[in-house]
């Protein structure tokens, strides 16, 4: 293809892929409307002032919010065609956001240990969907990062990797974005 | 061929009774005329662009011999005041209507009571796998799949269900409303005339939903005491393992009962209402038979998401 | 054996006739598609030229070719519907147990709408976006491919519902707790949140699909405001697509969450909202319906200016009421349960936001008929589809207002007067206008024309069937009757029922009509042969390209300066292309991933539905690795050298 023809694709994809961003925020934004007015529907049983612990949450913030700094540091690496700088910034990022996943599972696990699973009433019912969705979505962009430094080690095309790593990073900050929403409305709001 | 419609016509029509169009109350009949004033509004708009639509469909047909030169220009595609008149007039129109709506929606509100020299009877009503219960906390008496009532007299409706949703509907009287669990919705009916109107559920739960059938019993007064009172000594009586057996998915006949627990229909209703905590019934007003608010709800209704 | 077959059973198996026959026949078929398809080896032409494609056209006749198959099978649910309502009055008898009846007529609503309404759409899409823009193809092929992939396997599930299992009995929007475990706690209603679930992601990434293609696909100089108005219909509906589409999802994702992990968003206890479903699932259900009908509109827009020779009439007001439509079917989802009781006030707002949406409509038709208004109107088959359109839309056009009135709604909400209006903008609005995109467009694809007559006598038996079948529904409506009732008391009703199943049975021979057309069409096609690519004198780029439309749609890539480019081009003289106009052209390869992507998703349905945990995960990861392989493909394209592409083009326009 001519470099005309790569600029083409790349624009169509960027477009492409913040369209499906936007749908992706619109299926958030069902979920938080969901939670907001579920999250009284406690069933007699504990709310979120009881269950939810507002240091773990901002530790989990804490390992997200840096996790897309280094997936800043990513990019700059790439684009000035550091590649080991590259993959190191990526598995960087991969630590952190298992870190975040192992974390939230934990918490999820404890939970429902306790007798407050997401059967256990509407309001869990949505609190675990809402934060699971999330952590869903981490898991899909940690299993992308991993195929994308896989593919640079074993490739080394690097302009399309460009292209496809700032997809990556795209949509890794736009989960930034969704985890913040989520910290301050079932967690800071929930304990409150 | 003119014959034959019309006998069609009067077959298709003999015995045919328009619940909607020959009302027996005021809140349909209220219904039926906006009906009418609202078709006609619309045929403002509407009967114009049949007429345009069957003439140009003749007049510009390729085949039309008896056309002008004039007549085919290709290229006409603009012309403002046409524009003007048909953005203008349509939206003149549901300005109106929508005064109308709006006007309306509050008039004819379903929760809205009926203002009325005479006394409300109050009626609770439980729509259940697949008949309906109604109850009637002032006057000791339950029924079930039949509704009498005096006529000209203001009927209050307290509505929910022990089923999947339901929704109460007396054509001939008006409006129809949900009937959901742990939802209290409400309704005000009234009949103008003595007679029997037929009752339905409109929206499906389950297998024996076409059964969930109803008779509004319209009574005079005298009919009315007189009926009140001997299901007051009925040997049927409404408690609560009576209620257990028509809580389980079957039908049942037009029965009158003595009423037992006058705090049934509360009791179904919180039944519910064990899951939400203070400030979250949404969609319809938890209200106490005689009108005042149930303590720890809060009225939110749904506004959209 | 549980945990080889979930919770599978022989009790699932069908024991009435009708649907034991249904679950016979259907593998019957099939058996007799692959025993042909052996027989004259064309297993390989299968994969190559169509399993493995993401060639648009091809994609949007796979589309056709399911939603009519699928209109079939809907249709012949309306006739079972509607031959048992004719019976079922007093004194009379049931065809069918009620458990039957209600799963038919859920399978029905939801057939209808998923399948041959939306499959109709995406066809039509995928037929003539790229052309109409000057394009060779979508913005993402395999994106393409996949959608309709997923869009088959929930057609699959849809359909072998009918064999194992039994479909969901609780509407075609399945309102909980109805559809939940306490009511109902088989495979039904997981059968239809499945089907819906996988072929709505399907839709959703079409929706992006399209809207990338329109955005950033366009012919050198076609500007927004001069593209032909179809485009700008499936650019506003793709926006809809993308906005509501992930409501859905939630709906129905949180629906089989109470499902398969005991959650409770909408159950009965614990706290369940079922209310908040309904309007959640309304907040994509109400965009849906205009998603569906806009493109309709869309093609009406072509066609009128097509056949009456003249230039569409008010272009820009055309467009700017296709956002207004847009605009304000986000804030009507209300109105589909005004009597839920929200209050005076909210009822209101919806109810007036309702009644808006008939302004920009109106327009629209006042638009087409002043198109009409001094043209020289040629009545071929998709006009006549229009004229039909016309007069049945707009008679559902005023049912609609009059129930955005919300006082009035609480009278005639979920009778058979509902139903009537509904069928009526559905059928008259989607389906007239879906039929005569495909009327209109076939000879681009298939280098033939349909039989006009065969095609005008289709349209006359769908209109005289659709008033028959639904004006007495209106009447019913009136009368007190409820929808979705499998039998009642009232003998005053049983004529107009009566009449209902003749126009059923009337609206049938229109389709039958419509399908003969087709097959009579490819016998006598060489009578029928569309020589010049323009069979209508049409007005938009697709009519520049050769019949049947080459592989790469255009063998130059065409340059627009002003709205109809290609009816002004022949008044001024179309040049011939020179030996140094053609270039290279770079297409994408076939791929089986989007297939193979579609199955692994029917498999995880499977799963999901029966409860067997080895095939949900197994399918699942096999989804996972499908995605990563295509994703590592870096080698998707190939090249057609510009002298192959000279001539085949000359070939095909016999230079």
């Amino acid at each position: 293809m001519n470099d005309g023809e790569i600029t083409q694709k790349r624009d169509r994809h960027q477009l492409g892929f913040w369209a499906y961003i936007m749908t992706d925020c619109m299926l958030f934004a069902s979920m938080f409307a969901t939670y907001m007015i579920l999250k009284n529907a406690t069933a007699g049983g504990p709310g979120a002032s009881q269950l939810f612990d507002l240091g773990y949450a901002l530790l989990l913030t804490i390992l997200l919010l840096t996790s897309s700094y280094t997936v800043g540091l990513a990019n700059l690496a790439l684009h000035n065609n550091r590649r080991k700088e590259f993959i190191g910034y990526v598995a960087a990022t991969i630590i952190l956001g298992v870190s975040f996943l192992v974390l939230e599972l934990r918490e999820f696990a404890v939970l429902i240990h306790e007798g407050h699973g997401p059967d256990a009433s509407a309001f869990l019912s949505a609190f675990f969907t809402l934060v699971g969705l999330h952590g869903a979505h981490i898991a899909v962009g940690l299993l992308w990062a991993i195929v994308l430094a896989w593919a640079l080690y074993r490739q080394g095309r690097h302009e399309d990797i460009k292209r496809k790593f700032g997809l990556f990073s795209t949509y890794w900050h736009f989960l930034d974005v969704v985890w913040i929403f989520i910290f301050t409305i079932v967690y800071a709001l929930g304990v409150a | 061929m003119i014959t034959a419609l019309v006998l069609l016509g009067v077959i298709l029509l003999r015995g045919v009774h328009f619940d909607i169009l020959q009302p027996a109350g005021d809140i349909a009949r209220q219904q039926r005329d906006l009906m009418v004033i609202v078709l006609s509004l619309i045929g403002i708009v509407v009967v114009p662009i049949f007429i345009m639509l069957g003439w140009f469909a003749w007049r510009y047909r390729e085949g039309n011999h008896k056309s002008k030169k004039d007549d085919y220009k290709p290229e006409w595609h603009e012309n403002t005041l046409l524009e003007v008149l048909w953005w203008g007039i349509p939206i003149a129109i549901i300005a109106v209507l929508a005064v109308i709506a709006w006007q309306t929606s509050h008039s004819l509100d379903p929760y809205k009571k009926i203002e009325s020299n005479t006394a409300t009877i109050e009626v609770q009503v439980v729509a259940l796998q697949w008949k309906w219960l109604f109850i009637y906390p002032q006057l000791g008496v339950a029924t079930v799949n039949k509704l009498p009532i005096p006529e000209k007299t203001p009927i209050h409706f307290t509505i929910s269900a022990d089923a999947p949703m339901s929704s109460f509907w007396v054509p001939t009287l008006g409006s129809q409303i949900y009937a959901m669990n742990g939802m209290s919705s409400q309704l005000s009916l009234i009949a103008d005339r003595t007679g029997e109107f037929a009752g339905v559920s409109s929206n499906i739960n389950g297998k024996g939903y076409s059964d969930m059938k109803f008779t509004v019993y319209s009574q005079t007064d005298a009919d009315f005491k007189a009926w009140v009172a001997s299901a007051q000594q009925s040997a049927n009586m409404m408690d609560d393992k009576t209620y257990a057996r028509l809580a389980t998915p079957g039908l049942a006949d037009e029965t009158s009962y003595m009423l037992m627990d006058n705090m049934l229909y509360d009791k179904v209703v919180n039944k519910y209402m064990h899951g939400m905590s203070h400030g979250d019934s949404t969609g319809g007003t938890h209200v106490m038979p005689d009108g005042s608010m149930m303590k720890n709800s809060d009225v939110q209704t749904m506004e959209g998401m | 054996m549980e945990w080889l077959i979930g919770r599978f059973d022989l009790s699932y198996l069908p024991s009435d006739p009708i649907t034991m026959g249904a679950a016979i026949g259907m593998p019957l078929i099939l058996i007799a598609i692959v025993a042909a398809l052996t027989y004259f080896k064309k297993w390989k032409w299968l994969w190559t030229e169509w399993i493995t494609t993401v060639d648009a056209k091809k994609i949007g006749i796979m589309y056709a070719i399911v939603a009519i198959i699928m209109l079939i099978r809907g249709g012949a649910d309306a006739l079972m519907l509607r031959a048992s309502t004719a019976v079922s009055g007093p004194g009379g008898t049931q065809l069918f147990e009620t458990d039957t009846f209600q799963q038919v007529f859920t399978a029905h609503g939801t057939i209808m709408i998923f399948f041959v309404a939306m499959g109709l759409m995406f066809a039509l899409f995928n037929i003539a976006v790229p052309l109409m823009i000057g394009a060779r193809d979508v913005a993402f092929p395999f994106l393409n491919s996949m959608s309709f992939w997923l869009f088959f396997a929930g057609m699959i599930l849809v359909n072998a519902s009918l064999v194992v299992g039994g479909f969901s009995n609780g509407g075609w929007l399945g309102y909980p707790p109805l559809t939940e475990l306490q009511y109902n706690p088989g495979p039904g209603v997981d059968y239809w949140i499945w089907s819906l679930q996988i072929a709505g992601i399907g839709s959703l990434l079409s929706g992006v699909n399209f809207f990338v293609t329109i955005v950033k696909c366009r012919a050198k100089g076609m500007k927004l405001m001069k593209m032909p108005i179809f485009v700008w219909s499936v650019f506003v509906t793709t926006v809809l697509i993308m906005i509501s589409f992930p409501m859905l999802t939630a709906s129905l994702g949180m629906l089989s969450l109470d499902r398969l992990a005991g959650m409770h968003f909408f159950t009965s206890d614990a706290g369940g909202n079922p209310m908040m479903y309904i309007n959640l699932i309304w907040a994509w259900g109400h965009p849906e319906v205009y998603i569906l009908v806009m493109p309709a509109f869309g093609i009406f827009s072509e066609v009128v200016a097509t056949f009456a020779r003249k230039r569409l009439f008010g272009y820009k007001t055309m467009v700017w009421a296709l956002i207004a439509i847009m605009f304000f079917s986000f804030v009507v989802w209300q109105h589909h349960f005004f009597t839920m009781g929200a209050g005076a006030n909210v009822n209101a707002f919806f109810g007036i936001m309702t009644m808006v949406i008939a302004i920009p409509t109106g327009v629209k038709l006042f638009n087409w008929i002043f198109t009409m208004y001094k043209g020289k109107i040629d009545f071929k088959a998709p006009m006549v589809w229009f004229m039909c359109f016309a007069v049945t839309f707009t008679i559902g056009g005023v049912t609609g207002v009059l129930m955005s009135i919300p006082a009035i709604d609480f009278q005639v909400h979920n009778s058979m007067f509902l139903v009537a209006h509904f069928h009526n903008v559905i059928i008259g609005g989607v389906i007239f206008g879906y039929l005569a995109g495909l009327t209109y467009w076939f000879p681009k694809l298939f280098g033939f024309r349909l039989h006009d007559r065969l095609g005008r006598w289709s349209a006359y038996f769908w209109m005289v069937g659709f008033m028959l079948a639904f004006m007495p529904l209106y009447a019913l409506g009136l009368m007190g009757a409820v929808r979705r009732l499998d039998h009642y008391d009232d003998p005053a009703w049983i004529p107009f029922f009566v009449v209902s199943a003749v126009g059923v049975v009337v609206i049938g021979i229109g389709l039958g009509l419509f399908i003969l057309q087709i097959f009579y069409s490819v016998w006598k096609r060489k009578t029928l042969r569309d020589t010049t690519g323009d069979p209508w004198n049409g007005r938009t780029l697709e009519w520049s390209v050769p019949s049947p439309a080459p592989h790469y749609n255009f063998a130059i890539e065409p340059t627009v300066s002003r709205i109809d480019e290609w009816w002004y081009q022949k008044q001024d003289g179309v040049s011939v292309p020179k030996d140094k106009d053609y270039k290279d052209i770079v297409l994408p390869k076939n791929t089986s991933l989007g297939f193979l992507i579609g199955m692994a998703a029917l498999a995880l349905g499977v799963g999901l539905i029966w409860h067997i945990w080895w095939l949900v995960i197994v399918s699942f990861v096999g989804l996972v690795l499908f995605v990563i392989r295509r994703s590592m493909d870096d080698f998707t394209e190939h090249t057609l050298p510009a002298g192959e592409v000279m001539r085949m083009d000359r070939e095909a326009r016999g230079i």
